[in-house]
């Protein structure tokens, strides 16, 4: 068995988690309150020490200190003259007062306020993803379902199958007209196709279900009793 | 009660036993079911394959502990093949709980493959916005890698030499449990024509199989069964070697308990008309 104390506080909660599948008790509550704790607390720390710290405060008072030192001591940082030392401060205390703007929120006279931020990140947003978005998700999988691959048999006879799932779903979600004759039929052909992407999506989450289990048991049987 | 009425009531806690059973005992030994490997895994390892030593490549950690067992043996087998074809990886998470298992891979790769700290392997750490830091890396990694998580500046980072963009990283690995691989193929992939690899979870394979067909995707490792066919390809068997004897057995009586509360339910039926 490990002599670890953090394996026997894992393996504690582990079973504490585990607890539930017979039913609600305290252990189980205490387990998932101590975990959407910790979970907001790690969450805090990880931003604050891998983004806040990083890209905020350690470059602008980097920046700060040089277009400080600048004016006090014009002779400092002879590489870098005193406008650029300013703009290069100016950089970072723009975007930083502009993100600011989204904690006007909590005071209702200023709130008002967020609506530039999210304008702007709207905006930029929109902007950058367009055509990718449009290119990768609609332009090359449409591409890709018209057009067959003829390079070996078995490609073809894919291509053949997705073509004909695509187009029979798509009859399935088609609403404008009453679903009758060729219509019917293809609606019909398409919901066996649905039931078949669901039966596959299903299948793989129970097996990504399963997987978790598995890290636990393992976890469990080798980390601490060491059975294995 | 008679056996089709006990067939159709069993206790909620017998199937958790059942399925409890059927992950345990297969880890207690060390046999090895027969596994096949799929082409979309094998495309992964081919292309790797295809490098020449020395190429960039990134190897980013998207995803937290709540996919660990599936995701975190893939990165692992995935980073020991950069390794060992002697690529120089960089390492980086867009999700802020990937940094600590990033560090760990890190870690462990520098020691197991004797990799020189910023040579062969560089870590750059967490990025918080996902478009902003994919673009960024398609105009220029200075202006985002600019340190790495340790703080060393990137002109003193040697693995950083003579690397601007995509167009020298010729692969992007993306190892999650989320949409993030959806947004390193929307802006590398849609917009830079970076070769992306995706390992997901099992969740997610289903919905990026697509991509993987139009070859957005060069390849696709799904769940702990992908992760598996990856320990094959590297002969290095591990945790999801192990594991995938449990998911077999699991899926096994899983299959059977389907099958049997069927034949109770149209029996009963058939008996009540």
């Amino acid at each position: 068995m490990s002599l670890d104390p953090w394996v026997w506080i894992s393996a504690f909660l582990t079973l504490a988690i585990f607890s539930f599948l017979f039913k609600d008790n305290p252990v189980y509550k205490f387990a998932e309150h101590l975990f959407v704790g910790v979970s907001a607390g790690y969450y805090a720390s990880i931003y604050w020490h891998n983004a806040i710290l990083r890209f905020i405060v350690k470059p602008l008072s980097e920046k700060f200190s040089i277009f400080y030192y600048k004016i006090i001591w014009p002779e400092a940082f002879v590489n870098i003259s005193t406008v650029s030392a300013f703009f290069s401060f100016i950089m970072y205390l723009v975007p930083l007062s502009f993100g600011l703007l989204f904690f006007s929120l909590l005071f209702p006279r200023y709130s008002w306020l967020i609506r530039y931020p999210i304008a702007f990140l709207m905006g930029i947003g929109s902007g950058l993803s367009l055509y990718p978005t449009f290119k990768a998700r609609i332009f090359d999988q449409v591409k890709d379902t018209f057009l067959p691959q003829f390079s070996q048999t078995v490609y073809f006879l894919n291509s053949l199958i997705i073509f004909i799932g695509t187009f029979t779903v798509l009859s399935y979600f088609f609403f404008s007209k009453e679903h009758k004759g060729p219509l019917k039929a293809f609606a019909k052909v398409g919901i066996i196709f649905i039931m078949i992407g669901f039966g596959a999506a299903f299948g793989y989450t129970v097996m990504a279900r399963i997987s978790l289990l598995i890290g636990r048991i393992y976890f469990l049987i080798h980390d601490f009793i060491h059975l294995i | 009660m008679s056996l089709i009425d006990r067939l159709l009531n069993i206790p909620r806690f017998v199937i958790f036993i059942l399925i409890g059973l059927a992950v345990f005992i297969p880890l207690l030994f060390k046999f090895l079911l027969p596994l096949k490997v799929l082409k979309p895994v094998k495309d992964v390892y081919d292309f790797i394959e295809s490098l020449p030593e020395g190429t960039p490549v990134i190897l980013s950690f998207d995803y937290s502990p709540d996919v660990l067992p599936e995701c975190y043996p893939m990165s692992l087998v995935l980073a020991k093949h950069l390794a060992r074809k002697k690529l120089r990886i960089y390492i980086m998470t867009l999700y802020p709980a990937g940094a600590g298992f990033a560090l760990d891979v890190y870690n462990k790769i520098l020691k197991e493959f004797n990799l020189v700290e910023r040579k062969d392997i560089v870590f750059v750490g967490y990025f918080p916005s996902i478009a902003a830091t994919i673009l960024g890396i398609g105009e220029d990694i200075k202006n985002v890698f600019k340190s790495d998580y340790f703080g060393v500046p990137f002109d003193e980072i040697e693995a950083f030499k003579g690397v601007k963009n995509y167009e020298d990283i010729k692969l992007i690995i993306t190892i999650s449990g989320a949409a993030i691989p959806e947004s390193w193929m929307v802006y590398a992939n849609g917009r830079y024509n970076a070769n992306v690899a995706a390992g997901v979870t099992a969740v997610m394979a289903a919905q990026l199989y697509p991509y993987y067909r139009s070859r957005q995707f060069i390849g696709l490792i799904g769940g702990m069964r992908g992760a598996a066919e990856y320990e094959k390809l590297l002969a290095a068997h591990n945790l999801a070697t192990k594991g995938m004897n449990s998911i077999s057995l699991a899926n096994f009586v899983m299959v059977l308990l389907v099958i049997l509360g069927n034949i109770s339910y149209f029996l009963k039926r058939r008996r009540r008309k």
